[in-house]
């Protein structure tokens, strides 16, 4: 019941990824007006979580690169489309990072045979990547402790829908879940991470 | 696929998992659902948030190759007149959020043309949403109630409508049969007539003319209800005569 897991076991707010937004914004602002060095300053503030959640789906390194490229590139082609009121400009990069490698993963499974269902369900989220950044091990701890207080289905269809660019119906298949309690999981899942991470729109 | 089915699909749009037919009707139903189009930003946020926890170091060689690949790379030009709409919608953001729900099921074409993202949005749309899983539930107390009355009414175009009333459970529903489709670009909306003073009560979904439609807010002291044709989003106040009056009976 949505009332249920709507219910927020901890809430934890940590300002670090947010405290670069508003530079983030205005930088592309100047991006749209076609200035290279201020896509400069974008490239190093997106290019590490672009490269990572391309990578965490299409797993093959060479292959994440070029797409990562693509992606950054498409940064470059569209920042004058970019509306703030649609969400934070590294919403709108990942969104984009997210698209373009699930429209390659699909593709690419279109061609070729899918992968084993065990290896699929095998294949826990990438977490433990050594970064530098404070900023980010924030990030990935409070993520990671977040996606402890959803059910184990709700993870799991999360998780394998964001991660691993599968479809509800392929989710669905793979659990051997009903279609139609995957599509209630994807959605009262997010809504519970939601809350836990404390996510403004 | 039916409008509270489509409600539930806004996880896994955000998560991209649609297939592309099911996601191209979930963004017809995303422009004239603004409680939706809430939830969509919300929860694409969210699964944002899931990308960023698995940032990696990129390497050098792919950061030479996208500055010097876009030197060469012509930019899109912005679509123009967008923002201009997003500032004239804002005064009405407090209009669409008690309307919100309403207004998805009233999915007039009239709104067909706006742009989704564009809205300004009230902070209580996200609690609209959930509300629309306890009407249908709302819908069979108020009908199965011991002390629930029917007033019947016969509507303009020889359309019939009644109102159910439980007091108890403190609700109202209105079911009509035939009614005539509202014109384009407005929508039937309801009120309580809490004697004379007409209060708001919800819309109706213009192209469901056959249906049990929970009104919006208890009854409490209201006398009976009234439907009046509005522009689509709704009015504060009612701004045409009433198409029907119907008193409540007494239980």
């Amino acid at each position: 019941m949505p009332g249920r897991n709507d219910r927020v076991e901890e809430v934890v707010h940590i300002s670090g990824v947010r405290s670069a937004e508003p530079d983030l914004q205005e930088l592309l602002v100047h991006v749209a007006r076609g200035d290279q060095d201020a896509f400069t300053q974008v490239y190093d503030q997106v290019s590490g979580p672009v490269l990572g959640l391309v990578r965490s789906i299409l797993r093959d390194p060479a292959q994440s690169e070029e797409v990562a490229q693509e992606v950054l590139v498409e940064v470059w082609r569209t920042a004058p489309r970019f509306q703030p009121s649609r969400g934070s400009a590294m919403n709108w990069v990942l969104t984009l990072a997210h698209h373009r490698a699930v429209d390659r993963v699909r593709s690419a499974e279109a061609a070729s045979a899918r992968e084993h269902k065990a290896a699929l369900l095998d294949r826990t989220p990438d977490f433990d990547q050594v970064s530098e950044q404070v900023e980010t091990r924030l990030e990935r701890e409070q993520v990671r402790r977040c996606l402890r207080t959803l059910s184990e289905l709700q993870r799991e269809s999360v998780t394998l829908a964001y991660y691993r660019g599968l479809t509800y119906r392929e989710v669905g298949e793979l659990l051997s879940v009903p279609l139609g309690t995957i599509k209630t999981r994807l959605r009262d899942g997010l809504i519970r991470l939601r809350d836990c991470l404390g996510v403004n729109a | 696929m039916s409008t509270a089915e489509l409600h539930t699909l806004t996880g896994a749009y955000a998560l991209h998992a649609l297939p592309d037919g099911e996601r191209l009707e979930f963004e017809r139903h995303l422009r004239v659902c603004e409680a939706c189009a809430q939830e969509v930003r919300e929860l694409s946020a969210t699964a944002a948030r899931l990308g960023l926890a698995v940032s990696a170091a990129a390497p050098p060689a792919l950061r030479d190759r996208v500055l010097r690949e876009i030197t060469h790379v012509r930019q899109e030009p912005p679509q123009a007149g967008m923002r201009q709409r997003a500032s004239s919608r804002a005064g009405r953001a407090g209009r669409w959020s008690s309307y919100a729900l309403a207004a998805c099921v009233a999915a007039a074409a009239a709104l067909g043309g706006v742009a989704v993202w564009q809205h300004e949005v009230a902070q209580d749309a996200r609690q609209e949403v959930s509300r629309a899983q306890q009407r249908s539930e709302l819908v069979a107390r108020v009908l199965s109630a011991p002390d629930a009355t029917t007033a019947a009414a016969e509507l303009a175009g020889g359309a019939r409508g009644a109102v159910v009333v439980s007091h108890r459970v403190n609700r109202a529903v209105f079911v009509a049969s035939d009614m005539a489709r509202p014109p384009g670009g407005k929508v039937y909306q309801l009120w309580f007539d809490d004697h004379g003073t007409m209060r708001s009560a919800g819309l109706m979904n213009p192209k469901a003319t056959d249906d049990a439609v929970l009104l919006d807010g208890p009854v409490d002291g209201a006398s009976g209800m009234g439907i009046t044709v509005e522009p689509s989003g709704g009015s504060e106040r009612p701004t045409s005569q009433p198409v029907a009056l119907m008193e409540f009976g007494q239980a």
